[in-house]
């Protein structure tokens, strides 16, 4: 058990300390660093989906008046590693997916380098591709391990006779569609390359981990290169890992020394480079007996990843360790398709996850005419299925049943397609979430005292959950001293290592860091320091996951409104409610649930990327065509959360809540659709043109 | 290249621009105004919305030589109890879309206080009133992938003197 801090700052309900900046546009976010005399890079992208490119002929590019240089397969530089074929820019003349940088030009102005990527003539020899995904390929295969490093398969008793056996079962086949992250900025680098020195000024989840990619893959020590990234405009998990426009941009400006380069892409070529979360295909397998105790679990998932690089999502993980059944399978086999890398997108695994088990538990509760809610609490499981771990804290029910009332769950006619106001079919459905409560093994952070104030360090990132914030209040208590005393510095490999934000996993230890230095610190130089006194701390051993299972859950709660002539759907009110230990700052964990929760109702109802077999092409690649909810679509979300602390995860006794909101969300609607119209609808996104052939 | 004079947030400024060139991309390479953002480039996201002459403009689909002697108020010259209400309802996290939402709000007050109905205005002789519903349909072209839309309609409300 960790030490609990005594919460003093930790817990205020406090504005953020960026708002200001913010609310008048001067935070500085990377394409506007502020550096003398830019030159612009526009990239150039490959028009199919398989092959070589066989010449690129850049005369009529170099001929147009501002353009410095046009840099191809045949002219760029050699990297040192080539390890990581996603970031091998330039390094071959192979093409693995529609929309692969051939090319960059850098220009005077960015106007010129789009004109002169464009006059740029590519010449490819093309190869036949396959993009197509489906769950009777010959060609699936079986990934090493998941995403992190989860067991690909597991099996615990037999599911079949369980299933063969039961009172009731469910066998359904569900899908997710294609979901690209689409933070509001677009990707960018700003890079500066002088005297054997890179500075990357670049939109990431984690500055650390740029330095250590971008160094390795350009033969550089971790000295020579800084990156610095104070400001995120949101990442999702596609700012999470260095992808190839980082590379090109720090090409480019090696090619030009001592001249900074600008590289933003464009939102539609993010669209080809900078990951997607797969589409997936969930087979469920549920059985239960006639008091509705679960018999068996199991989930069969198939997905996609590209040729070149695997990345295999965790999609089968949350149903090892949801619910209490003896008999539990799960499994995740891949295609390897000539399609863009995929790659971390909020809440990989369990976001997708808990879609296809979670509209199944809603289907065998109504075979067995039992209440989801109360079908749901009967198989809360005494300790993790899956490790036989105790959970260090599991409040589902706690929030099923607060949700519930919030709702006004108690009044609920079972029935599906019953209830009608004026033209709208209305429903109502819920659903679980659960996400990990994790921590990185390494962070480290730097307490330093001058001139009557504390400054915390760490080269952490905030995209927008509020690190600016709470970091500061955590270093406060840790501290003992007033909020107002402490400043945060973060965003910058100059400070201290910092993990990667992701994973739910960034406050809890990067938070966890500034406690052991900020103990450090106390026990050095007691409560009187002098200026220019300074400590270290970093992230102590995770000796709790060995011994327990370690879960932030939820509940949510979704109504449903469907047109009876049209099939337009609506979500008027969504409810979650949250277990994710001791809230740091309601303010900021509230938006962070709230914006989880709507993004979830946007992957139920909008998204889908239509990759187009013919081209490899995801054809609808911008906002008119990718959909994401709007203000009128999710004005009233509300999110709660129930009492907990738990001092197995770290000092604050918090959970991670940057993705919990997202799951489980897009199961509650699509229960929601079916209660109100009596359609099942199995696949995402919940179109009207799949509730419209079952409406009367 | 022509030149036009852009008065941005009340200062004149004399500028030579690409005939090519979008007011957005102007006011951020060229005359250092970053507070409206690029989100897309295309007018489909909103990020890039500045005041012209008073209206909701979004500067990305505006071609700069269209804008000569032009007024131009972008979030850096906005002073308006929108960005505390923003602020006080953490009405935005990562902050990128927020300079256009500001921008778009301060034009959306003005065009409701002109009477100007919206499509989910349900009697179009009437005078609208200020409804959740009417903020969050006039507010719809501003996208925000953080997900704080639930939060911006109650922040418009306190703006607009209503209870926050």
């Amino acid at each position: 058990m960790t030490e609990l801090l005594r919460p003093q700052a930790i817990g205020q309900d406090l504005a953020r300390r960026d708002g200001p900046d913010k609310v008048t546009g001067t935070a500085t976010y990377a394409n506007e660093t502020p550096v003398e005399n830019p030159a612009y890079c526009h990239l150039i992208q490959a028009d199919i989906a398989r092959g070589r490119v066989s010449a690129v002929d850049t005369a009529e590019a170099e001929d147009v008046p501002g353009v410095i240089a046009v840099l191809t397969p045949g002219t760029s530089e050699r990297l040192s590693s080539t390890e990581d074929k996603e970031l091998a820019v330039l390094q071959t003349t192979d093409v693995a997916f529609r929309g692969q940088i051939v090319g960059i030009v850098i220009a005077e102005t960015p106007e010129a380098a789009r004109q002169a990527a464009r006059l740029a003539a590519v010449t490819c020899s093309e190869q036949t591709h396959d993009v197509s995904l489906s769950a009777d390929r010959v060609d699936l295969y079986k990934p090493d391990k998941v995403n992190p490093s989860f067991a690909t398969d597991t099996s615990v008793g037999d599911v079949s006779a369980a299933m063969d056996s039961a009172a009731a079962t469910v066998t359904e086949t569900y899908t997710t569609a294609m979901n690209h992250n689409n933070p509001m900025e677009p990707h960018a680098t700003t890079a500066l390359w002088n005297d054997g020195q890179l500075t990357l000024w670049d939109s990431t989840q984690g500055v650390h981990s740029v330095r250590s990619t971008v160094a390795k893959v350009f033969g550089l020590d971790k000295g020579q290169v800084r990156v610095v990234c104070p400001y995120v405009g949101g990442g999702f998990g596609s700012k999470g890992t260095v992808h190839a426009h980082v590379v090109a941009a720090a090409m480019a400006a090696r090619a030009l020394p001592g001249r900074a380069m600008k590289l933003a892409l464009t939102r539609q070529q993010m669209f080809s480079l900078v990951g997607y979360r797969t589409p997936t295909i969930q087979r469920v397998r549920l059985a239960a007996d006639r008091d509705g105790r679960l018999s068996a679990i199991a989930l069969d998932v198939v997905e996609q990843t590209s040729r070149i690089k695997e990345f295999a999502e965790q999609t089968a993980v949350a149903a090892r360790m949801m619910y209490a059944a003896p008999n539990r399978a799960t499994s995740h086999r891949l295609a390897a398709l000539d399609v863009p890398v995929p790659s971390w997108m909020r809440a990989p695994g369990e976001c997708p996850g808990m879609f296809g088990p979670e509209v199944a538990m809603d289907e065998l509760a109504e075979r067995l005419g039992i209440d989801p809610i109360e079908f749901r609490v009967r198989n809360e499981p005494a300790r993790d299925p899956e490790s036989g771990n105790p959970f260090s804290s599991r409040h589902l029910v706690a929030c099923l049943r607060d949700g519930a009332e919030r709702f006004g769950w108690a009044d609920r006619d079972p029935r599906p397609g019953v209830r009608r106001d004026g033209d709208w079919l209305v429903g109502s459905g819920v659903a679980s979430s659960v996400y990990p409560a994790s921590r990185q093994a390494q962070s480290d952070a730097t307490i330093r005292f001058a001139d009557g104030r504390y400054a915390a360090e760490i080269g952490a990132a905030d995209l927008g959950t509020g690190a600016w914030t709470t970091l500061a209040q955590i270093a406060a208590d840790a501290l003992d001293v007033p909020l107002d005393l402490v400043d945060v510095r973060i965003g910058d490999t100059d400070y201290p290592f910092a993990s990667v934000a992701g994973g739910s996993s960034g406050t809890s230890t990067w938070g966890s860091a500034i406690v052991a230095a900020a103990r450090a610190f106390r026990e050095k130089y007691g409560l009187d320091p002098a200026d220019g006194d300074e400590a270290q701390g970093q992230v102590p051993e995770y000796q709790a996951q060995e011994r327990y299972a370690l879960y932030a859950f939820g509940a949510q709660f979704a109504e449903v409104r469907v047109h009876a002539d049209t099939g337009e759907i609506r979500v008027p009110r969504l409810v979650g409610v949250f277990a994710a230990g001791r809230i740091i700052n309601p303010r900021t964990a509230r938006s962070q649930f709230i914006g989880g929760m709507t993004m979830g109702m946007s992957m139920a109802l909008h998204e889908n990327s239509v990759l187009d077999p013919a081209t490899g092409h995801v054809v609808n690649h911008d906002f008119a065509e990718y959909h994401i909810a709007t203000c009128a679509d999710a004005a009233n979300i509300e999110a709660y959360w129930v009492d907990e602390s738990d001092p197995h995860v770290n000092p604050m006794g918090s959970k991670g809540v940057g993705e919990i909101g997202i799951v489980g969300t897009a199961a509650a609607i699509a229960n929601a659709a079916y209660h109100a119209t009596g359609v099942r609808v199995r696949d995402l996104p919940v179109t009207l043109d799949k509730l419209l052939p079952g409406l009367d | 290249m022509p030149e036009i004079t852009v008065r941005a947030n009340g200062h004149a400024r004399r500028v030579a621009v690409d005939t090519r060139s979008t007011l957005l991309d102007v006011l951020r390479e060229q005359l250092g105004d970053t507070s409206p953002k690029k989100g897309c480039d295309h007018g489909q996201c909103g990020a890039c919305t500045v005041l012209l002459s008073g209206r909701r403009v979004l500067s990305c689909l505006t071609l700069a030589v269209s804008c000569d002697d032009a007024e131009v108020t972008t979030a850096a010259g906005v002073s308006h109890a929108v960005q505390q209400a923003f602020v006080d309802h953490d009405a935005f996290q990562c902050g990128y879309c927020t300079p256009g939402q500001i921008c778009s709000a301060v034009g959306m007050l003005d065009e409701f206080a002109d009477g100007w109905p919206s499509h989910v205005t349900p009697d179009l002789t009437a005078a609208p009133e200020l409804t959740d519903d009417e903020m969050a349909e006039r507010m719809s072209g501003n996208l925000c992938r953080c997900g704080a839309y639930a939060n911006i309609v109650p922040a418009l409300r306190q703006a607009a003197g209503g209870p926050g």
